[in-house]
């Protein structure tokens, strides 16, 4: 086996745990879309086109609640906001890379395609072939995302409608989320936010969710700035 | 907005995103101030939908034990905790509920 094929495979392994959790993700996601009221072509579009699980489930919410257009994609935008940093993060590993592998590897540039692949680059350097490493991990992602949308958006119909599915959202989002919450400032955000929600939630076109996000964003960020003076701006 | 409009919008400025730094790498300097807030962004924003979730099912605040939302989702924050599994705390929430809603 040459080296880029043994290094996308090396991709693909790396991948692997992460995609037995993606599995059942992209299963309830397919059911929810079609729940929110989404046509099966639909959904399985967005799983190609926007390629970003969180984002899809808030979506799929948003069209079942018939939040306007405009407000969907400023949701999607911030709730995807995370990306840039990923972004930012990989950059100077692929710096080297012809545009066309940049424009690839940023497709395919998910939480969990970036989780296995930081960790390659950063234990093993940056090597001639590192970037089928990232193809590996990213494509296996994408393809399991788009074989489980699937399997869920057929599966979906079969599931009686007095199933309490759509609590699958907010649970999936806990199951996310409450890694993350492991010091003051980041405990502060979640629970700023989640009270704004609370607070805002009657404000038209779902627009409480984005001011929520933003107070949160910005009550972390006042808190970490205080905790270490030296570091702000 | 067609929903196809949204989808092909949507995907762009997130495709747009996840290129940013790649594309501008050694062009731009992020600012430390946003490589900062870009951390509380996940929390942040998976809170704000969870919340009003679990707590307002009927777009009204209701910590009531009539609501069996809030308790099935303290069951998935508790499992989390413990398990730290994604899957497992969302089949242990989803049990949670269905077993409420059966019983009472």
């Amino acid at each position: 086996m040459n080296q880029k094929s043994s290094m996308f495979w090396a991709g693909v392994r790396a991948e692997f745990p992460l995609l037995i959790g993606v599995f059942p993700f992209g299963l309830i996601y397919g059911a929810l879309a079609l729940n929110a009221g989404l046509s099966p072509a639909a959904a399985q579009m967005m799983s190609s086109i926007v390629f970003a699980g969180s984002s899809q489930f808030v979506t799929a919410q948003l069209i079942h609640d018939a939040a306007p257009g405009l407000v969907i994609v400023l949701t999607i935008a911030v709730v995807n906001l995370r990306h840039m940093l990923y972004s930012a993060s990989v950059a100077e590993y692929v710096k080297d890379l012809s545009m066309k592998w940049k424009v690839l590897l940023a497709y395919f540039l998910t939480d969990e395609c970036y989780a296995a692949t930081i960790i390659h680059y950063e234990e093993d350097g940056m090597k001639p072939t590192s970037h089928w490493f990232f193809l590996g991990a990213g494509f296996s992602l994408w393809f399991i995302w788009q074989v489980s949308s699937a399997l869920g958006i057929f599966l979906g119909t079969a599931i009686p409608q007095s199933w309490p599915l759509d609590f699958a959202l907010p649970l999936t989002f806990i199951a996310m989320v409450m890694p993350v919450l492991k010091d003051f400032p980041v405990v502060a955000a979640a629970l700023s936010a989640g009270l704004v929600a609370l607070l805002a939630f009657s404000l038209p076109f779902k627009l409480g969710l984005i001011l929520a996000a933003f107070v949160g964003i910005l009550v972390g960020t006042i808190l970490e700035n205080r905790k270490s003076p030296g570091g702000a701006l | 907005m067609n929903i196809w409009l949204v989808f092909l919008l949507g995907g762009l400025i997130t495709f747009g995103m996840r290129l940013s730094f790649i594309y501008l790498f050694g062009r731009f300097q992020i600012p430390q101030i946003v490589h900062r807030a870009l951390r509380f962004v996940p929390p942040a924003v998976l809170s704000a939908i969870i919340f009003p979730n679990v707590l307002m099912p009927n777009n009204q605040f209701d910590l009531s034990l009539g609501n069996h939302r809030w308790m099935a989702g303290l069951m998935a924050v508790l499992v989390a905790l413990w398990t730290k599994n994604t899957l497992l705390t969302i089949l242990a929430g989803m049990a949670a509920l269905l077993i409420l809603q059966f019983a009472f």
